[in-house]
């Protein structure tokens, strides 16, 4: 644990644990199937030769620079090269169409875009006609660049062997560098991250040196971590979460920060590298999850009896184990013996067994998955955050772990709940502004000085922990006056295997109704074994059977919303099931893949005019976009079933 | 490194003839292969394709004519020779070892080069172990160049097909040919499939600068991918030129869309 002081700025950091820790991992990444080790002393100076470079293509104080890719430690160095040279690194998600990619580099006015290979350069290059401000690309990967044109395109290898061979000439130029080091202070901007746009075009969110720093400080030291811990990079470089999680807190620990082979292989890197400090969305742990009880349908009787035996061991007392409660001995033994037998075997396939500290946030999480995860031992805790706050609003602490509620205020943040329900924080980590933007700036604040969340939440009374609805401006009200959280529902939906997305409507409507999506895996495996025969995805979404299943999902949630006496009248009366997967490519997930519900409610207006007609099926056509950015269209009939409405009395006899 | 603008002849056919019993698939066929150049030799089901593809490198034995490949002419040459000289190749329905892992399928495409002894390799210590590294390396480049790190260590009979072509593709690069014979390498793949394939073979060519000789009866593709093609039918050679020479050229279009009557 470390930090604070006189290291202000990323580069004294780096420079710090240069010193203090030179000879420990800083990065790793797996290339040509060897990990590759850089010590904090190597990065320094591979760093430093960077800045010099950047600096002689013309670089300047307050300069952006974009960066573009996977995360690769040359990505993550050019960060650390701008910052070094008080410029400001924009990174963007690697994935962006061209055109979300030109909006962000026009509106960040970049310079230079680090990109990691020809497919990112060239969708640079295709819009290179829209960025008059753009100078030059350098990449990191030279593979089929061969023929571009020097003038524009640089390899990072070479912009690094010349500011090296310029640093061992040039005293100016070393003195110039050194000069750039001290005069940065916590005041200047650290970077620029582009929110994914969940709520129309994406906004720069600036954020300060010290104000990342402090943050960090705060949570590195709330988890214990220390350099000699290990992370796996592997989500997106412009995301909050990796910048936080890896980038920053790794420069403030002087943690090792590994950086997968490919995007396919990241399981694989995962088992080899074993984290011990984790984070994953918690679809993320949903897909390990199903993948690994599928895999057990195919295992031996014996082995698939002594996982289910010992799971349910794990079910009863995994959670006391973990947190230190006491547990009869019988219980202890027994666990013990699982542990040796399923949850470290287990922990080791998934590449989870050196884990202390795990996280989850973005969306709510199934509760079962939670437990799950929890019971065979892992460390596995939920956060609030978002870019604005530079993350952490609010985090669990290790022994206070519910699978409903986000944790209280992290160190240092201040939380509180305004009269109308909305989340409000203040935080060392907070935003400076939106990048150009002081009219969103201004509205996304309050007169004294707290950052509005927009999301609508309550602190629980019994634990007193912060627990979030919905979104503040999604929930709504039938036109009974019922109240109507549609995130609400759409997670108690999701938490069923065969649902992998839902989105219910309601507002200012008589009843609720849903659109929903199936999981692909665990539909079509259910298929496999109930030998339903399908060509298709969407035909597989259209079979009566595939209804018959999920019509009983459905019916569970509306049961369980009874015992909430405030939402038991939003219980959902139609549902169907769209015939395409919701995709970003699209526009109908964020890149975080968040539901854009507003934009659906358009492109499926058919649809949703059918669900509240009455009529049982409704013809749609739509646009998609291919992968290779090729446009088409998919048409389709949908269906659409009736549900009952569960009543209090009901269920009561049902329980009875 | 694309050294496409020479004029250096790299594989001569001249007059080949072979037949089966009665049948004559191939009658006196003649063509080139310039260096670094991706020659493609097309023509429709039954044209001789595959048979000029074996008696190049040397599996049949032509009934008449010669084969001259790097200054070297031969009229009778055995697979191994071939590989030897440099020729390498990958199969219409691959012929990959389905129980090996992609790793171990590429890696047996370095055979050639290995130069320690049997004894030396089953000790698998000093000069061997480093000249295995050496390998390895090349191995993985070629790994890394096809995308296929997720499947290192899968055995390849559990792979799509599409994979299992990419993997043979990779056995056949190890070798470090100069010349690379490819049998149909997008027969039975999806559209997708095909773009991938159709952007390796350019980047091998351009990267490597191997010269690359293709069999393929569709013919979209290849015009993309070729700088010149060659086309047979019924075992004789009806068109060779550019890719839009061919494309406009009378015999070829008859060839495939039959004669209007």
């Amino acid at each position: 644990m470390a930090g604070g002081g006189s290291f202000d700025t990323f580069p004294k950091l780096l420079l710090r644990n240069a010193a203090q820790f030179g000879a420990h991992p800083a990065f790793r990444h797996k290339d040509l199937g060897i990990w590759q080790s850089w010590t904090w002393a190597q990065v320094a100076e591979i760093v430093r030769a960077y800045a010099a470079g950047l600096h002689r293509l013309g670089l300047q104080p307050g300069d952006t620079i974009a960066v573009v890719g996977s995360n690769r430690p040359k990505l993550y160095w050019t960060m650390m090269a701008a910052q070094m040279l008080r410029a400001i690194p924009v990174p963007v998600y690697a994935e962006a169409m061209a055109d979300e990619l030109a909006f962000v580099l026009a509106h960040a006015e970049a310079k230079l875009v680090a990109a990691q290979d020809q497919e990112q350069v060239d969708k640079v290059l295709s819009v290179s006609d829209r960025l008059p401000q753009l100078d030059k690309i350098v990449y990191d990967e030279p593979r089929g660049l061969d023929g571009y044109d020097r003038s524009r395109t640089i390899a990072i290898n070479n912009v690094i062997e010349e500011g090296r061979a310029g640093l061992a000439a040039d005293i100016a130029l070393r003195k110039r560098i050194d000069d750039f080091v001290q005069a940065g202070n916590g005041s200047d901007v650290a970077v620029i991250l582009y929110t994914s746009g969940t709520t129309g075009a994406s906004k720069g969110v600036t954020l300060s040196t010290q104000g990342c720093i402090d943050a960090a400080i705060d949570t590195t030291r709330f988890d214990g971590l220390t350099h000699e811990d290990v992370v796996l990079a592997y989500l997106p470089l412009a995301w909050v979460g990796d910048h936080y999680l890896n980038y920053v807190q790794g420069l403030v620990a002087g943690f090792c920060t590994a950086c997968p082979e490919s995007s396919d292989t990241i399981e694989q890197d995962r088992h080899e590298i074993g984290p011990t400090f984790y984070f994953a969305p918690p679809r993320g742990l949903e897909a390990m999850l199903t993948r690994l009880m599928i895999r057990m349908e195919d295992a031996s009787l014996v082995k698939r009896r002594m996982f289910n035996y010992f799971l349910e061991v794990a079910r009863l007392h995994g959670e006391q184990v973990l947190t230190g409660r006491p547990v009869p001995l019988s219980g202890r033994l027994l666990y013990a013996l699982g542990r040796l037998l399923v949850y470290e075997p287990l922990k080791n396939a998934l590449g989870l067994s050196r884990v202390r500290v795990a996280y989850t946030a973005g969306e709510a999480i199934g509760p079962d998955q939670f437990a799950f995860y929890r019971s065979i031992g892992l460390n596995l805790k939920q956060l609030y955050g978002q870019t604005e706050a530079f993350l952490y609003v609010t985090c669990q602490p290790d022994g206070a772990i519910y699978s409903d509620t986000v944790g209280p205020a992290a160190p240092n943040v201040d939380v509180r709940i305004a009269e109308s329900g909305e989340v409000q924080f203040r935080s060392p980590g907070m935003f400076v502004g939106y990048f150009k933007d002081p009219a969103k700036t201004a509205e996304a604040m309050t007169p004294d000085g707290y950052v509005k969340t927009g999301d609508a939440g309550f602190f629980d009374e019994k634990s007193g922990h912060l627990k979030i609805i919905d979104r503040a401006k999604d929930v709504g009200r039938l036109t009974d006056g019922t109240m109507f959280a549609p995130k609400y529902l759409e997670n108690k939906l999701k938490f069923f295997p065969n649902i992998k997305e839902a989105i219910t409507f309601g507002d200012s409507r008589e009843f609720v109704c849903a659109m929903l999506n199936i999981d692909p895996v665990a539909v079509a495996n259910w298929a496999e074994r109930n030998n339903v025969a399908y060509g298709s995805y969407q035909e597989l979404a259209g079979h009566p059977l595939v209804y018959d299943m999920v019509a009983k999902d459905v019916a569970a949630v509306n049961r369980s919303l009874v015992e909430e006496k405030a939402l038991a009248g939003a219980q959902i009366r139609r549902f169907l099931i769209l015939h395409k997967e919701l995709d970003a490519d699209d526009g109908e997930l964020t890149r975080t893949q968040k539901v854009r519900r507003r934009f659906i409610a358009e492109r499926y207006a058919p649809l949703l005019t059918a669900l509240y007609d009455g009529s049982y099926e409704a013809d749609i056509s739509t646009e998609v976009a291919f992968e290779d950015g090729r446009k088409g269209t998919i048409a389709a009939r949908v269906k659409i079933r009736d549900m009952q409405a569960t009543g209090a009395a009901e269920s009561l006899g049902k329980a009875a | 490194m694309r050294v496409r603008d020479t004029n250096e002849i790299l594989l001569q056919v001249e007059g080949v003839a072979l037949s089966f019993g009665g049948v004559r698939a191939l009658k006196d066929v003649s063509f080139n292969v310039r260096k670094g150049e991706i020659r493609a030799i097309i023509g429709p089901n039954g044209a001789g394709k595959t048979s000029m593809l074996n008696v190049v490198n040397g599996f049949y034995h032509p009934d008449r004519g010669t084969i001259t490949f790097k200054g070297r002419t031969r009229d009778r040459m055995q697979p191994f020779e071939a590989a030897r000289g440099g020729i390498a190749r990958t199969f219409q329905n691959v012929a990959l070892f389905k129980g090996m892992s992609a790793l171990d399928n590429i890696m047996a495409g370095r055979t050639l080069k290995v130069r320690r002894g049997l004894l030396w390799q089953a000790l698998r210590c000093g000069p061997a172990l480093r000249e295995e590294l050496e390998h390895r390396h090349r191995v993985e480049e070629i790994i890394d160049f096809l995308e296929i790190e997720a499947i290192r260590k899968v055995p390849v009979g559990r792979l799509p097909y599409g994979l299992q072509k990419r993997v043979e593709l990779g056995r056949a690069l190890a070798m470090e040919p100069d010349l690379l014979l490819l049998d149909e390498p997008m027969a039975g793949m999806n559209l997708e499939e095909k773009e991938d394939m159709s952007r390796f073979i350019v980047d091998v060519n351009n990267q490597y600068g191997t010269t690359i000789a293709l069999i393929e009866h569709d013919m979209a593709v290849v015009m993309d991918l070729s700088d010149r093609v060659a086309v047979l039918d019924h075992g004789v050679k009806i068109a060779d030129g550019t890719p839009d020479e061919v494309k406009n050229n009378h015999a070829v279009i008859e060839a495939y869309l039959g004669v209007a009557h």
